[in-house]
């Protein structure tokens, strides 16, 4: 074989090799969707995150508009401080709740916006004042129960 | 007594035989390293290297990435569809294609069909001495023979696990989309929304590079340091295919262990 078929077939090969890793990023990975934007940060304390992992997505109206960036224990509050890297095209108000939601019943769990009417928009920095914590399912069964067994004595 | 100090000196000679070895291979890839500069300035000896370890290792990595995302479409649905999130399948047979089959089965079979090649390749020529014959005429056969089969496999190994991957995301497509029919939108929306280019596609990418370079090393000492004999280099490429597939699933776990520990 010559000289110039083998130069014609490897660069084939190195060719494929790359439209590979490129059907990779773009079709299987996240590469087109819109978190390569550029991004501001946005503090939030909450009183309980639950699983809350980093990366996680940012949604407001069940559209993903940023992830969670780093998630630390503040030791003076103790509270958990999440910062969140929101989309730099979408402004929020100012007075806008944050709340931690889960998608499903046990899938993962994310940030949601609940988007106020204040006429100030949060500028990269500032901290959302409003916060829900997840929910911990024990939680929120022994209060079932519990209210249940107050609820009997109470008849 | 006498028994026992056999045994004793018997340990002894195995270890430091396996670390002398051991030793001698780095300092083999050392060399390898040091004397690449003609396998990179004259590139056409590397290419021509590329081709026959890369290009002619393509059919068999398509086919059976193909097969891989298949079966990975069947099995995966199967079990998915249980719990009720047959969607998920995407998600399913991309990552695990993404982070773990794709690099690790591609480096097995690069291993065997490749890897082999090279040993014997090198081995037969030792044999043959026209190893000898290449110092004799002042040439480095490390610098002329066996650096660009290593630079040839370092830079196959990470383009042949992405087709691996290309194809077997293909294959789970066709099983899961066309022949079971889950939904298509579903399919490739869970998956691009899980699958992290840098976190899952790029680690893999590093895997397979880092198998390139093990698969390659192994080869390409194995058949350095063959007995020149026609059962010795027998024996050598046994090695090499036994060696680097442990090495494959030995630095697997090491690396998985340090990208993917969760936080």
């Amino acid at each position: 074989m010559n000289r110039a078929a083998i130069d014609l077939w490897v660069g084939l090969f190195v060719a494929l090799g790359l439209a590979a890793l490129l059907f990779l990023g773009l079709k299987v990975g996240n590469l087109s969707s819109t978190d390569v934007g550029e991004t501001y940060a946005l503090q939030a304390r909450f009183d309980n995150i639950g699983g809350l992992k980093v990366r996680a997505p940012v949604k407001s109206a069940g559209v993903v508009v940023g992830r969670v960036g780093e998630i630390r224990f503040d030791a003076e509050s103790y509270m958990a401080l999440v910062s969140l890297n929101v989309d730099k095209r979408y402004q929020f108000p100012r007075d806008t709740f944050a709340t931690i939601n889960t998608s499903g019943l046990l899938g993962e769990q994310y940030v949601g916006f609940e988007v106020g009417g204040d006429p100030d928009m949060l500028k990269a920095g500032d901290t959302l004042k409003k916060t829900q914590s997840a929910v911990v399912l024990e939680k929120l069964i022994s209060q079932f129960m519990f209210d249940k067994a107050s609820g009997d004595e109470g008849k | 007594m006498n028994t026992a100090q056999k045994l004793l000196r018997q340990l002894g000679h195995q270890v430091t035989e396996r670390l002398w070895r051991l030793g001698f291979a780095s300092r083999f890839l050392l060399m390898t390293v040091l004397y690449s500069g003609t396998a990179l300035r004259r590139f056409h000896l590397t290419i021509r290297e590329i081709y026959f370890t890369g290009v002619l290792s393509l059919i068999i990595i398509l086919v059976s990435g193909m097969f891989v995302g298949m079966v990975l479409g069947l099995q995966g649905y199967d079990t998915l569809q249980r719990y009720g999130s047959s969607e998920a399948l995407g998600v399913l047979v991309a990552l695990s294609l993404v982070r773990e089959l794709g690099p690790v089965v591609a480096a097995l079979l690069f291993a065997s069909r490749a890897g082999s090649a090279i040993t014997a390749e090198i081995g037969l020529m030792k044999a043959t001495e026209q190893l000898s014959a290449m110092e004799m005429m002042a040439v480095s056969p490390i610098a002329r023979v066996v650096a660009p089969r290593f630079w040839a496999g370092v830079i196959s190994m990470p383009i042949l696990a992405a087709l691996f991957s290309a194809m077997g995301v293909l294959g789970g497509y066709l099983v899961g989309v066309q022949l079971i029919g889950v939904d298509e939108g579903a399919f490739w929306s869970q998956m691009q929304a899980a699958v992290d280019f840098r976190e899952d596609i790029m680690n893999g990418v590093i895997k397979s590079f880092v198998f390139g370079v093990l698969v390659s090393w192994i080869a390409v000492f194995e058949g350095y340091d063959a007995d020149p004999t026609a059962e010795g280099v027998s024996r050598a490429t046994t090695r090499t295919v036994v060696t680097s597939s442990l090495a494959i699933l030995a630095a697997d776990f090491v690396l998985t262990a340090f990208m993917f520990r969760g936080i």
